[in-house]
């Protein structure tokens, strides 16, 4: 059994958290106790049926507002698989919120009110989608109940989509009709909808192939501790402990570190008492190498013959998540894995705005501001671009003053 | 890659980002299965060399026996440092009060103890086993969740957190509360403990024991419950599905003496986990108020 990662996008009025309520109350994931806690909320929809969008809705703050502010998680299983549920909030005003729980995601569900199609919304979320390279897309065209069923809507929208999604780096999309209140398509396909032939939406989450993208990359180990006993029996033990991020490393590779570039042969791989031949992409494993070598937390081990840019320029595509806007004069610093470094801002690029999504060049970057900036790095990093290692190509801004975390950056190219 | 090799992996990650990004880290333990199952995934993330932090175990003083026994001989197996903050000690000293009553609990009280333990000690991070399906407050709670000077969590002003990339960086007096299984759900944990062959303490499993029934929940019949002659004692089989202390962790009836019958039991189960906590039923934003508070 594996774990699917999927974010939902959309407002409240989107029905998001009843489409979710509905997947966790039809896949008997709400118990009787958390149901009970609903009864004496007292939240009823207008027919007298239980609003499930409370399922959702973890904060006090959010409750009273009836708004979904920052992002929960979900989980649900059924005998196919196993759910993490993103639910972000939608609005234009929690981008960052949106833009957090995207960058763990596999799977982005984007929801359309079918009475009102493709809106500035849903082009913001898809861009959204785009930016953090989200694999797979799948559109739930909702409310179907408030158009009769009706196929040409349906239709319309997902042509709509389509030319949407042109402009956009989303590689697959498909699209489902459904009513998150009424449960139409959602675990059991629909009868008011006997022309759609498709899954409905559990079905189609239980069986989707998400992209193995990460398998596939070079691959990369950053360091994250390293161990060494040092006690009688185990004096000469020095392991590499860490998560291989992309790609895959055997016993008998051979590895250069990064940014030293010393050279070595991996000589053993462990996970706690086993050896392992193979560490897989994602594998947390402590990694023996045949040469005694400086090596430490914030250090990368990559293959000989796949290695990454190692350089103090480069360029991000940003999202700037702090109160505070970005001072192109000020030092901050730069978190790539075990890695900190300060850095400068050389030049703002472009800014896109988010209401029309067209770049301008330069301009200010303000909490939920999206843009391409580069940056020049007081230590050499090893970085790739995310498109090609998303694992190894993002990283997050630090505002030193205050620790918070200012921005996240998508590494588009170094040199 | 099998969902517990998954959340394995991403565990040992996390607990491997303390080691590196900390100066004085601790591993809050309550002998809990959470917490028993944070200790099994530090001896992978750390072996063969020492954990870099000590446990430290908050003792309200009312816990099963059975608890203390369990955790006394597993850090005697671990040979790592056990650090314990009593609520006792804060009641002496003046700093809390002691609830009155039928349904007195020290559960609120041991909040002021785990802040001056980690005062006294210094702690810049403390791990503990929460998980976020276990109560909706939690599951908008951050990996890294950073606590203020009074260890206050502020669900309005938290660090965005990226990939697996957590900024751990923190000014003098905050620290950072830390939860590597925050993805784990309670059947995920118990799958994980029958795949790893991990000890618990016994009272997880069926067993014979006197009980009361307070406010429609099963309490062990212990001295701390204030038992008077409107109590009805009777000897029933039960287990606990989470290990608090004894004057908030209700039991359930059960006949699951293996794990597999329990986790056939919670696959079967009606009721969440936390049903059974007493301390949750306060109001509907128990857990938010209590994190705000500075609660685990």
């Amino acid at each position: 059994m594996d774990i699917l990662k999927f974010i939902t996008a959309g407002s409240v009025d989107d029905g998001k958290s009843t489409l979710i309520g509905r997947l966790l109350y039809d896949t008997n994931s709400v118990l009787d106790d958390q149901l009970e806690a609903i009864q004496r909320a007292n939240r009823k929809n207008n027919d007298g049926t239980l609003d499930l969008a409370i399922l959702t809705d973890g904060l006090k703050a959010e409750r009273e507002q009836g708004i979904t502010i920052d992002v929960a998680y979900k989980y649900f299983q059924t005998e196919a698989r196993k759910f993490i549920i993103a639910d972000a909030p939608g609005h234009i005003q929690y981008t960052r919120n949106m833009v957090t729980g995207a960058s763990n995601s596999d799977l982005a569900i984007i929801l359309i009110d079918a009475r009102k199609g493709v809106v500035e919304q849903t082009r913001r979320h898809s861009f959204i989608v785009s930016l953090l390279a989200i694999p797979n897309v799948l559109v739930c065209v909702n409310k179907m109940d408030m158009v009769d069923y009706d196929w040409a809507v349906f239709d319309k929208v997902k042509e709509d989509y389509e030319r949407l999604t042109e402009s956009l780096n989303i590689r697959q999309v498909d699209y489902i009709p459904v009513s998150a209140l009424k449960g139409d398509n959602i675990v059991n396909p629909s009868a008011n909808m006997p022309w759609y032939t498709g899954k409905p939406l559990l079905g189609f989450l239980e069986t989707v192939t998400v992209s193995k993208a990460r398998e596939t990359a070079q691959a990369r180990f950053p360091v994250q501790w390293v161990i060494r006993p040092q006690t009688d029996e185990l004096h000469d033990y020095r392991g590499y402990a860490g998560r291989v991020v992309g790609g895959e490393f055997r016993v008998g590779d051979p590895v250069v570190v990064l940014p030293s570039g010393f050279s070595s042969v991996i000589e053993r791989i462990e996970l706690a008492a086993q050896t392992l031949d193979v560490a897989e992409d994602g594998a947390s494993v402590v990694i023996h190498l045949k040469d005694d070598i400086d090596i430490s937390r914030g250090d990368i081990l990559v293959k000989q013959n796949e290695q990454p840019a190692v350089s103090q320029q480069f360029e991000a595509e940003i999202c700037w998540m702090d109160t505070r806007p970005l001072d192109t004069g000020q030092v901050y610093l730069l978190q790539h894995h075990g890695k900190v470094a300060k850095v400068k801002i050389q030049d703002v690029v472009y800014r896109v705005d988010m209401q029309t999504l067209e770049k301008s060049p330069g301009g200010d970057f303000g909490l939920n501001d999206i843009g391409k900036v580069q940056f020049k790095s007081a230590d050499p990093l090893a970085i790739d671009s995310y498109v090609a290692n998303k694992a190894n190509g993002g990283a997050i801004l630090i505002d030193a003053r205050n620790n918070l975390t200012v921005a996240a950056l998508m590494i588009t190219q170094s040199e | 890659m099998d969902y517990l090799d998954h959340l394995e992996a991403e565990a040992i990650y996390i607990l491997r980002e303390v080691a590196g990004q900390f100066e004085k880290p601790a591993l809050l333990f309550s002998g809990g299965k959470d917490s028993i199952t944070l200790v099994h995934l530090a001896e992978k993330a750390f072996r063969p060399g020492k954990f870099p932090f000590p446990l430290v175990h908050i003792d309200t003083g009312h816990n099963f026996p059975e608890t203390i026994a369990f955790r006394d001989e597993l850090v005697a197996r671990l040979g790592e440092r056990l650090i314990v903050g009593y609520v006792q000690d804060s009641i002496d000293a003046g700093k809390v009060v002691e609830q009155k009553g039928k349904n007195a609990s020290r559960n609120a009280l041991q909040t002021v103890t785990l802040l001056d333990t980690i005062a006294e000690h210094g702690f810049d991070a403390c791990i503990g086993g929460a998980r976020r399906d276990e109560e909706k407050a939690r599951a908008k709670e951050r990996i890294f969740s950073v606590r203020d000077e009074f260890g206050q969590w502020d669900p309005k002003r938290q660090r965005p957190e990226l990939w697996n990339i957590y900024n751990g960086r923190i000014q003098k007096g905050e620290n950072v509360r830390v939860f590597p299984i925050s993805n784990w759900t309670e059947l995920d944990v118990w799958n994980y403990i029958r795949r790893e062959n991990i000890k618990l303490p016994s009272i997880y499993f069926s067993h014979e024991r006197d009980v009361i029934t307070r406010n429609g929940q099963l309490m062990a019949a212990a001295e701390f419950l204030n038992i008077d002659h409107e109590d009805v004692i009777e000897y029933r089989k039960v287990r606990f599905r989470t290990v608090g202390d004894m004057t908030c962790t209700a039991a359930v009836p059960s006949e699951a003496y293996h794990i597999d019958d329990i986790i056939e039991e919670i696959r079967l189960s009606k009721i969440s986990e936390r049903g059974a906590r007493m301390d949750d039923k306060v109001s509907e934003a128990a857990m938010e108020d209590r994190k705000k508070s500075g609660y685990f």
